[in-house]
């Protein structure tokens, strides 16, 4: 098996844009910008202000997206820029493109009017049709759907060896990042771009979240703290693409990476009490990992953020952890890109020589990935 | 017989399928109907049609759901299909020893979710999201937080049948269900697992759906006649029309297959696959994604276009689509492709859009497996621009050792795959 290391990462996020400037926030320790009134009671970690022209150049290509894809897009351009393949054609045509994803977002004032008038219509069948086929936008449907972040990225980056999406929230993430290993390692392919986006400054998400009973609706605390409280998930925007290739490739290309990633595991449990300590007991020892520092992708939801912290006492005695959320929010399919890309960051800093990365979704999924020196 | 291909990778055997569409429960009821060149295709009736420019499709009426909506409808059809194909294969339903790979529809909320919560937030002036969100915040509606996530259809089949690790839903658009094939073949030649469940699933046809294919213009409106509204690559060919399935193979390292003494229904030999980004629904006009697809995956079954005995159309019946599609195929298979027999399942079963690669699978593997090639119907005006032959409206018996089946879509997604009876050599 091959090694498959990390040449480039993209990041945006409340913190603002770029690896730089997320290794300094984190190692400011400040609190995340948050924003408490827009959607109040729910607070969202809002995306920094970006200028897209710079990594989206054509206007026509930003009105065909919604900010979930245009935020990928972005985070897309950056870890192109950061492995220097923005501006090699050939490469970009052959490189595989694994995104993890959800689906877009609605036209919020259009679904209100008409659940108004459905209230009032004599045929509420025919009033839907009707006001549906009069005012949806014909290019929202293309902003919305969950493979047409991968495809926006095709066309504006030119990144078009193929892609493929993953759904399936927190998991889909870890998934993607796993299969992009796989395929690496065994020899099928070289050089990967994968990861994903994430708008939070969205009703729409909000609504599925709060249905459930999973958001937190009090000023911001750290994710740890939140379990005490009754906990919940504070959702941030944002997204991560990484850049991963074979050591060789990465070589032959004159790219120094920035980290190794050693290994990707992941699973799905039937949960009860107790199974998420077991898991991620279960996949740290899969991956044989020792780890100094640990970024957590935990959600300060109740049970299973005290859970995940009680097991990484045993597996990480002495490691750092930061939670991925107490710097970008929750930012669901790109949370573990986003642990990956930060991990990464620190070890080619050399301030640290193996990371783990921990993904426990909010309802269910456990995965971890396991970081080394490059 | 070796059990490894010209790459030295495991070959990967299909060893269950099942699949349910508008023509039939169950592989062999579809079968029948499609070789029989029976439509599925008819009015919807459903939800009220006043209004839309479309108002019919390949809806499957006999399955009941509770909430009816798509990602339950969708989780019953893999569920159904599934049965069929893991009971097929002799393999354990309940504790599968492989992994899950499957293509769903994106799912969201939709209307009568979003008026029972408008009605419950007690608004009754200008309702809006905050009014919503006050509902939801009752914990009344906690089930639809699970059924409206991306990966719920994909746990509660992983639960059902036992799957092993992180089961991957997955989306490629039009092409999901190749992608969801591609995936597990991927995983056997890596010897990751022995088993995969490779499942396609889609039931989708909802007012906001269709209404939003129809507002790109991607639809046929021929109404009047439901059944001959799919005609693809005749020159009145005006859209596609929307169909309903789900279809599951499981796929095996045809070494393991063997040692357990199942029967092998075919090979999945070869996949190929490249993006496109030209443009978001269109494809290159020079059809190198799609030629290069094609290629790729005969290049990865070890075969050449001579070896093809019959294509599995993607053929959705639009303009843009038939054209290129054919246009693609005549550059890989040069001046033999006037005489390779390239027929479409969506004819008859519609456009099953995430389904539609799981489904168009499994038909390929019965066209081997029956030495039957299903016909294209509805083909009264051939385009000139596409003087192939389409099987028009009748099936047409002839020996099949190797099929191709071609999926596209949206986002610059093609997908093509090589079913054999053998692999070649053998």
């Amino acid at each position: 098996m091959r090694d498959v290391v990390i040449t480039g990462i993209g990041l945006v996020s409340c913190a603002g844009e770029g690896l730089e400037t997320h290794l300094t926030a984190l190692a400011g320790g400040g609190l995340p910008n948050t924003d408490a009134a827009t959607f109040e009671p729910f607070p969202v970690h809002p995306a920094a202000p970006l200028e897209w022209d710079r990594q989206i150049p054509k206007k026509s290509d930003q009105r065909q997206m919604e900010p979930w894809q245009k935020l990928g897009c972005y985070a897309a351009g950056l870890a192109l820029d950061a492995a220097g393949a923005k501006d090699d054609a050939a490469l970009k045509s052959r490189m595989q493109l694994i995104v993890s994803a959800g689906g877009g977002e609605r036209d919020y004032g259009v679904d209100g009017q008409i659940l108004t008038g459905l209230r009032q219509a004599d045929n509420p069948g025919v009033f839907l049709n009707e006001r549906l086929m009069g005012d949806l936008r014909p290019t929202l449907f293309l902003a919305q759907l969950s493979n047409l972040l991968a495809g926006n990225i095709s066309i504006v980056h030119g990144v078009t060896g193929a892609s493929r999406t993953f759904m399936g929230e927190e998991s889909s993430g870890v998934d993607a990042i796993r299969i992009a290993r796989e395929r690496i390692a065994s020899g099928q392919d070289e050089i990967f771009l994968v990861g994903g986006s994430y708008n939070a400054e969205r009703p729409d998400v909000l609504l599925i979240y709060e249905m459930g009973g999973f958001l937190w609706k009090k000023p911001f605390a750290s994710v740890w703290e939140r379990p005490a409280s009754g906990g919940g998930m504070i959702l941030g925007s944002g997204g991560c693409f990484l850049v991963l290739e074979s050591r060789e490739h990465a070589a032959a290309r004159g790219v120094k990476p920035l980290a190794a990633i050693a290994g990707v595991a992941s699973d799905r449990s039937r949960r009860q009490p107790g199974s998420i300590e077991g898991a991620l007991h279960k996949l740290s020892t899969q991956l044989g990992a020792k780890p100094d520092v640990v970024f957590s992708g935990a959600t300060g939801i109740k049970g299973i953020t005290d859970e995940e912290q009680a097991a990484l006492k045993d597996i990480a005695p002495g490691a750092a952890v930061h939670a991925t959320g107490d710097l970008v929010g929750h930012t669901m399919e790109a949370q573990a890109p986003t642990g990956v890309a930060l991990a990464a960051g620190l070890i080619a800093q050399g301030d640290v020589s193996e990371a783990l990365v921990t993904s426990v979704g909010h309802w269910r999924g456990e995965g971890a990935i396991r970081l080394i020196k490059a | 017989m070796a059990l490894r291909d010209t790459k030295g990778r495991p070959l990967v055997a299909v060893t269950g399928m099942g699949v349910v569409t508008s023509l039939g429960q169950g592989k062999n009821d579809t079968w029948a109907a499609l070789t029989a060149g029976k439509s599925g295709i008819h009015r919807i009736e459903r939800f009220p049609t006043e209004g839309l420019r479309t108002t019919i499709a390949g809806t499957i009426d006999s399955v009941d759901v509770e909430p009816f909506c798509a990602p339950m409808l969708s989780e019953r059809l893999a569920l159904l299909a599934a049965e069929e194909a893991v009971g097929q294969s002799g393999l354990s339903s309940s504790d599968f020893p492989g992994a899950l790979f499957i293509a769903v529809p994106p799912v969201e909320m939709e209307w009568p979710q979003r008026e029972a919560l408008a009605q419950a937030s007690d608004q009754t002036g200008e309702v809006t999201y905050k009014d919503l969100l006050k509902a939801a915040g009752t914990g009344r509606f906690k089930p639809w937080h699970d059924l409206f996530i991306f990966g719920t259809v994909a746990d509660r089949v992983a639960d059902r049948f036992g799957t092993k690790g992180s089961p991957i839903s997955l989306s490629t658009a039009c092409s999901s269900g190749a992608t969801a094939i591609q995936l597990g073949v991927e995983a056997i030649r890596r010897g990751e697992t022995d088993t995969a469940l490779c499942i396609g699933t889609d039931g989708s046809v909802n007012p906001e759906s269709l209404i939003r294919f129809s507002l790109l213009s991607a639809l046929s409106t021929q109404n009047e006649n439901p059944e001959g509204a799919s005609k693809p690559f005749s020159k009145n060919r005006d859209g596609f029309v929307m169909g309903e399935g789900g279809a599951a193979l499981v796929l095996e390292n045809a070494e393991s297959a063997k040692a357990r003494g199942a029967t092998i229904l075919g090979y999945v030999l070869g996949c190929g696959e490249k993006g496109d980004g030209f443009h978001r629904t269109r494809s290159s006009p020079d059809g190198m994604p799609a030629i290069t697809a094609i290629r790729q995956a005969l290049e990865d079954a070890g075969v050449i276009p001579e070896d093809i005995d019959t294509i599995n159309a993607h053929g959705t019946s639009t303009p843009e689509n038939d054209k290129m599609e054919a246009m693609s195929c005549t550059v890989v298979f040069g001046e033999r492709m006037a005489n390779v027999p390239i027929s479409s399942n969506k004819s008859m079963i519609g456009h099953t859009l995430t389904a539609a690669g799981a489904v168009e699978a499994v038909m390929s593997l019965m066209t081997i497996g029956t030495g039957r090639i299903p016909p294209t119907i509805n083909y009264q005006v051939p385009d000139p621009a596409i003087p192939l032959d389409v099987v028009p409206n009748v099936a047409r018996d002839r020996q099949v050792s190797y099929v191709l089946s071609n999926s596209f879509g949206f986002g610059g997604q093609n997908t093509c795959l090589v079913f054999g009876a053998e692999p070649k050599g053998a």
